[in-house]
Formats: structure tokens, C-alpha cells, sequence
């Protein structure tokens, strides 16, 4: 029929046009990324770091064939002098640079190695609680253990930069491979060494226990597994875990949850203020966030946000949990689709035998 | 005064003061449709309750919204989203049937393109549909800023500053338009009062004078073919009706539309409720920041062929910067349309398909507005540029060979 044929060609030239302005606009504007990766072993990360260093040396190699050639443009002394020394330095990078680079991400591959088999470790209980109450109650609380924080959040936060997490459910939240290595190394394990290099003469609120024996690691996260924490299910899990897991530096306004940490602290502490993220799961996607809280450094190079260390389990307990926030009708929407769809199905099929009775009569 | 003799009936009553009879008769069983046509004459009436629909749903938005920066993007996003009881509902329906309709108002202007509907006695249907496009564009242009999100404000602000590249009063023109040096809260208010009264009003007076320009020359067909009206409308009431050419708007014109609204309207509600983000950006549920520029800025789709051929010219040619020859073209891009009738020089009334030489004009630019349209979205970096550049330039050169192409074709035809 002339009239499906139409409908087709429309089709045709709509359909091209969404897939032209849409999924393929997406994929252009946001290349897709390395998919979050719940291993911690570190591969992916030392991936990233060899690539990023590879386009730095590209970057050094093209600076050394500019200031060479400013330098055969030179006429003036002091000007060749200067281009001089810009250029040594160039040139000193590109000769230092692979080896930097490949210390470094040897380095890393050994944190995690090590991170690994100290997860792997059977922890020792009560010897991780005498190191838990010698070296981390000075700054942490322990609900669950009957030690909550000695001062408030704002003496805290004035004190360390942030407020410091309470343990209770660190080891339920957290991957144990994450906690060790947060433990050996904190700004190693959360993907920031860029923010917290030596240049940068920044230092982590919380010292590296790298002195530790990775037995006495593995005794710590032991203990911290140990803690009784109140199991909750559904929508109260999903809470809970966000607001240990993201509540110290995100507010949630449509929660009236704001974040532990205040404000003008944190935006000295992370150099920025961290986003309300009560509208996250839409302006972001599930998707997004997916990839992202597990390490954001991978989608948003320099960002503040450190890599949280979540399991899957609870990072899926934070997405649910922005999502019922977010987007409260999503449920009410579907069925009600769902209701108005069909109406409207009835609604055209009338609408066709109608048609077809009346224009019976004019053919 | 004329006499009254008392009636018999409620009807009765109403019919001697309004005419309720010869009004319906005018206005409907009377009106006189073609009867050789597609499902494409629907789109007029599509429009009609699209337009209902976003008047509807804005009078409940209305209610809750605060045209405030400093409370509109809770109001959208808390207290209509989450609070008011089917709030969601409203803002997806105002929000989709947004986009939805500029699908349905190019589909309605490129039938009246294809089938030459616009000249020999039908230009005022044109200028007069022509100046709704227009009007619909500043209806959803303000309207999109009325949430305040990124998107809202980004695309505001690169849009006002469009007008800043006209020469010397672009500067002042663009302080003008905002209300203040950036766009602000005077910006919103403001455009939240066009979106809200000034350009509904005149749309409905537009809508108006749109239907009465079909009054006269009447409704094209698919062939083109004049006819005589009353001839034909008379063999309808002998009872001719497989005869006659024409049929009444209602009950005949209207039970073929009723059937291609309910197919849309299945469409339409899918959009609203299982796929939205294409008229509801994302980018727009993070909150204005006049200090944080998002990655990409790109005005709503609908808007992207006519962006594309502001953008497309990059360069400088012959000493006049990128900017204003882009400037140039985007003006000249929102005028053309308007001039279709006179353009198009060939007195061939037939669909594109019969037209010797018309048809390939009408192909190549849909295909055309489409590459402007997807690369009006894309990043304008490297070859995307260059695609921008020279759809751009088809796009101005297609109408400047329009009369040519069509006088041509008058000559080959013979003036048929």
C-alpha cells in the first residue's frame, strides 16, 4: 500500500536521524571507557598510568623539536640562553621519562601484588585488635564497637581536613584487597598520587602503615570483619552504605541528608566542593556512575574524587540508593505507561474501524 | 432588532442567539476536504492536539513552578518531580511533547514542500504556517531555559550571544535581550513570561489566521488538482459521495485523523514514558553553573540544522570573519523558508515525485538538513568541521539554485 510505503520512508529518515543525533553523537562526545573492575589487582590501573605516561613522552619529544627550532630562530643572547635551558629540561625529560614511568608502574604492580596476598592471609582477631586500638582509634571511631568519635564532626574536619570514617562497617563495604592496600598505602589504594605527589608538598591525613607486616594487615582487616554490624536489607542497606560510603563529602538535598564533613572544610580539603548528588542518577546514568565510583580517575583524570574501594555489592547498594532518591516515580512511571499504552492502543483501533466505517461510504 | 419567537428547545434557544446550526455547518460538516489524500494531511490536526496538550500540561507546571535561579531547578526537579502528586507526569508530557512536536511540524512542512503546497493562491497558508515554526522555536527556546539546568543556561547563553555579532548595536542588542550582562535572573524572568504568555498569545492568534488562509484557496490534494469546490461540494449533498472529490471535515476528514492521532498518540506516550532523555538531556539535571562550561553545548535537536549553518563557517573568506559570515548564513537560513513561494518559479502544483527537476532539489536538501542536523550535535573538531562547512554551503547554495532550477523546469514542462 502507497501509504505504508510513506510511512516507511518517513521512518527511514526519522530513524537516521535519532541514531545520527543520539547514540552516535554519545559515542562520539564519550568514548567509551574501561568497564568498572571489582578485581583490584591493579592491572587496569598501570594500564591507564603506561598510556598516560606514553602521551606525556610524545608531548616532551614534539616540546624538544619546538625549542630546538625557536632556538635556530634565536638572535639575541638572552633569549638563546633561556630557550637553552627550556630546552635541556625538555630534553632531560624525555631521557628520564620511560624510565620513571616504568619504575613507577613496577611499583604499582607490586603494591597491589602485595595488597593481594595479604587479602589472602588468614587475619588473627585479637592481635588485630590491640593494633586497631594502637593505631587507628586516635582518629577513627567504632560505633560498632562501642568507641564512637571523641569530637565532633566540625572539630574533626577542622583538625584532619575531612572527617574521619568510622570503621564499623569498613570491612563490609569495602573490598578486603582495597582495605589492605588502603591500609599499606592510602593515596596508592585510592588512585590520587597525582593530588598527593611529592612536587605538590601535600601530604594524606592518614600516614601509610607500610611498616606494618602484611600479617598484621591481614589481622587488622581481620578484626574490622569481626565487628557485629546491624544487618539491613533493601532500601535501609542502600541508605546506610551510601551514607558511609559517600556522606562524608556528598550531600544529598532531596534526602535532606548533608554531607558529615561541612562544607567550606571540604571545599579547602578537596579544593572544590564536592556535588550534591541527589539528581546524579539522571544527569549522570547508571551506567556512568557504574564505571565511575569504582575508579573515577579513569573516566575524569584529576578529578578530587578518590577511588572509594567498593564491592560490587555495595556500590550497587549507592546507585539503588541514588536512584531512589533521583528518581522516586520510576516505578509509578512504568506501570502507569504500561496503563496508557494500552488505553491508547484501544483508543487507535477504534479510531480505525471508525474510520474505516465512515470512509465506506465516500469510496 | 431581529424578532425572536420563543423556543422549544435549549438548542433552540442557543441557535437563535449564536447560529449554533449554520456555524457547525461552516466549521464542520460543511467544510470541504479533499477527499484524494494520505495520512500526511493529518499532521495538522496531530498539531492541533500536541499544541492542547502542551498548553494542558504547562497550566499544571505553571502551578508549582518558580521562575527564580535560586529555586527553579528544585521547583522542576523536587516539588514537581518528586512532591505534587503526577507532577512527573506533566513535566514529561510538557517535555517530550515539546520535541515531539517540531518532528510533526517539520513532517507538516515538508509535505506542504513536497507537494507544492504553497503557491498558486496557497502563500498565506505558508507565511502564515512559516511564521508558527518561528514562533514554536521561541516557545521551546524559552521554554528550555525555564528548569535551569546546565543545559538551559549554556544553550541560553550561546544563543543570546548570537545576537552580539550583529553589527553595531550587537553589543547593546544582547545586554537588551538578558536583562543584564550574563544571563541572570532578570533573563529568566523574562523568559519565562515570553514562554508563559507572549508567544502562547501569538501563537493562538497565528493558529487562527492559519486556519482561515485555508478558507479560500482550500486544502491541496495529492495530485495538485483544482477543482471546482462548490461543484463538487454539491454532489457530495445530492448523495454523490463516491463521486464527489470532496468530503466533509467532520465526521469524514476528522475519523481519518482520529485514526493517525490514536497510532501517534501510542508514539507519542511511549516517548513520555519509557524514552525521554532525548528531550530531557541529562546535562540538564545538573544545576546552572555560570562558572563551569559543560564539555559539549548544543541547543535541542530541532534547532541543530539552523546551529550547524551558523557554525559551519569557521574561517575567514574575503576578509569577513567566520563569525559573522556564520551569522549571515543563519539569518539568511531562517528567512528562506518564508520565501518558498517565490523561489520555487516553476507553475508546476504536483507532488516532487512528477517534477522533473524539482525532485532531486527536494531530496538533496532533506538529506542535506539531515547532515547538518547530526552534525549540528557532533563536536565541531577536524573533518566534522569541514562536513559542517560544506552542508552549510549546500544548504545556501540549494536556494540560491532553487529559481533556476525551477524556471528551468517551467520550460521543460510548458507551463503546465
Amino acid at each position: 500500500m502507497k501509504e505504508l510505503k510513506i510511512l516507511a520512508v518517513l521512518a527511514v529518515l526519522v530513524g537516521i536521524t535519532y541514531y545520527g543525533i543520539e547514540p552516535y553523537a554519545h559515542h562520539e562526545m564519550h568514548p567509551p571507557v574501561a568497564p568498572a573492575d571489582f578485581t583490584y589487582n591493579g592491572k587496569q590501573e598501570v594500564a591507564l598510568y603506561t598510556k598516560t605516561m606514553d602521551e606525556k613522552l610524545v608531548a616532551a619529544t614534539e616540546n624538544v623539536a619546538v625549542q630546538t627550532a625557536e632556538l635556530a630562530k634565536a638572535t639575541d643572547a638572552k633569549a638563546k640562553e633561556a630557550i637553552t635551558k627550556k630546552l635541556e629540561k625538555a630534553k632531560s625529560e624525555v631521557a628520564t621519562l620511560p624510565e620513571t614511568a616504568k619504575a613507577e608502574a613496577q611499583r604499582r604492580t607490586d603494591f597491589w601484588k602485595t595488597a593481594n596476598h595479604t587479602a589472602a592471609l588468614e587475619g588473627n582477631v585479637t592481635n588485630g585488635k590491640v593494633l586497631v586500638d594502637a593505631n587507628c582509634i586516635a582518629c577513627h571511631g567504632i560505633d560498632a564497637a562501642g568507641m564512637p568519635m571523641a569530637i565532633s564532626n566540625a572539630d574533626a574536619a577542622a583538625s584532619y581536613g575531612v572527617v574521619p570514617p568510622d570503621l564499623s562497617s569498613a570491612a563490609t563495604i569495602y573490598d578486603a584487597k582495597y582495605l589492605a592496600a588502603f591500609i599499606a598505602s592510602p593515596v596508592d589504594a585510592m588512585h590520587i598520587q597525582e593530588k598527593y605527589s611529592p612536587e605538590s608538598g601535600k601530604t594524606f591525613p592518614m600516614p601509610s602503615y607500610n611498616w606494618m607486616q602484611p600479617q598484621e594487615i591481614a589481622d587488622v582487616v581481620a578484626y574490622l570483619k569481626s565487628l557485629s554490624v546491624k544487618k539491613l536489607e533493601g532500601k535501609e542497606a542502600h541508605k546506610a552504605t551510601f551514607e558511609a560510603a559517600c556522606g562524608r563529602c556528598h550531600s544529598m538535598q532531596y534526602a535532606k541528608f548533608e554531607s558529615t564533613t561541612p562544607a567550606d572544610a571540604l571545599k579547602t580539603y578537596m579544593g572544590t566542593t564536592p556535588p550534591d548528588l541527589s539528581q546524579y542518577i539522571k544527569s549522570r546514568g547508571e551506567h556512568y556512575l557504574h564505571d565511575f565510583i569504582n575508579d573515577p580517575q579513569a573516566l575524569l583524570a584529576g578529578t578530587a574524587m578518590p577511588r572509594v574501594g567498593l564491592t560490587e555489592v555495595a556500590q550497587h547498594d549507592v546507585i539503588a540508593y541514588m536512584e531512589e532518591i533521583g528518581d522516586p516515580k520510576k516505578d509509578e512511571r512504568i506501570s502507569l505507561g504500561i496503563y496508557t499504552l494500552a488505553f491508547t492502543l484501544v483508543f487507535a483501533i477504534l479510531g480505525y474501524l471508525w474510520k474505516r466505517k465512515i470512509w465506506s461510504e465516500v469510496h | 432588532m431581529a424578532e425572536f419567537k420563543q423556543a422549544d428547545s435549549m438548542y433552540e434557544w442557543f441557535d437563535q442567539r449564536l447560529g449554533i446550526d449554520k456555524f457547525l455547518k461552516v466549521m464542520m460538516t460543511e467544510y470541504w476536504i479533499p477527499k484524494n489524500i494520505n495520512f500526511l494531511w493529518a499532521m495538522g490536526v496531530l498539531l492541533t492536539v500536541m499544541f492542547t496538550i502542551l498548553l494542558v500540561s504547562g497550566l499544571f507546571l505553571l502551578m508549582y513552578y518558580k521562575p527564580d535561579i535560586n529555586m527553579a531547578f528544585d521547583s522542576v526537579n523536587y516539588t514537581i518531580m518528586q512532591e505534587v502528586a503526577y507532577g512527573w507526569l506533566f513535566r514529561h508530557i510538557h517535555a517530550v511533547g515539546a520535541s515531539v512536536v517540531f518532528l510533526i511540524i517539520y513532517i507538516h512542512m515538508f509535505t506542504g514542500i513536497y507537494y507544492g503546497s504553497y503557491k498558486k493562491g496557497r502563500e498565506m497558508i505558508w507565511i502564515s504556517g512559516m511564521l508558527l515554526f518561528v514562533l514554536f522555536s521561541a516557545e521551546g527556546f524559552s521554554g528550555y531555559m525555564l528548569p535551569w539546568g546546565q543545559m538551559s543556561y549554556w544553550a541560553a547563553y550561546v544563543i543570546t550571544e548570537i545576537f552580539g555579532g550583529i553589527p553595531l548595536i550587537g553589543g547593546d542588542l544582547v545586554v537588551w535581550i538578558r536583562g543584564n550582562f550574563y544571563v541572570s535572573d532578570s533573563t529568566l524572568t523574562r523568559f519565562f513570561m515570553l514562554h508563559v504568555l507572549l508567544i502562547p498569545l501569538a501563537i493562538l492568534g497565528t493558529i487562527v489566521l492559519h486556519f482561515y488562509a485555508l478558507r479560500f484557496p482550500h486544502v491541496n490534494n495529492l495530485d495538485g488538482e483544482f477543482f471546482d469546490y462548490d461543484a463538487e461540494a454539491k454532489k457530495y449533498l445530492d448523495g454523490k459521495k463516491v463521486e464527489s472529490k470532496v468530503v466533509p471535515f467532520w465526521p469524514v476528514f476528522l475519523s481519518k485523523d482520529f485514526f493517525v492521532l490514536g497510532f501517534f498518540l501510542l508514539f507519542f506516550f511511549y516517548l513520555t514514558f519509557f524514552h525521554f532523555n532525548f528531550a530531557m538531556d541529562p546535562v540538564n539535571f545538573d544545576k546552572a553553573d555560570g562558572l563551569k562550561t559543560p564539555a559539549h553545548i548544543y541547543p535541542e535537536w530541532y534547532f541543530l540544522w539552523s546551529y550547524e549553518v551558523l557554525r559551519g563557517f569557521f574561517f575567514e573568506i574575503a576578509g569577513i570573519s567566520g563569525k559573522s559570515l556564520g551569522l549571515i548564513a543563519f539569518a539568511v537560513a531562517q528567512a528562506v523558508f518564508f520565501l518558498m513561494p517565490w523561489l520555487d518559479r516553476s507553475p508546476m502544483v504536483k507532488p516532487a515525485n512528477q517534477r522533473p527537476y524539482f525532485k532531486y532539489w527536494f531530496w538533496f536538501l532533506m538529506v542535506d538538513l539531515i547532515v547538518l542536523t547530526i552534525y549540528g550535535k557532533l563536536p565541531p573538531t577536524g573533518t566534522n568541521a569541514w562536513v559542517g562547512f560544506a552542508s552549510s554551503i549546500t544548504f545556501l547554495s540549494l536556494f540560491i539554485a532553487l529559481p533556476f532550477i525551477t524556471k528551468a523546469e517551467g520550460k521543460k514542462v510548458g507551463g503546465k
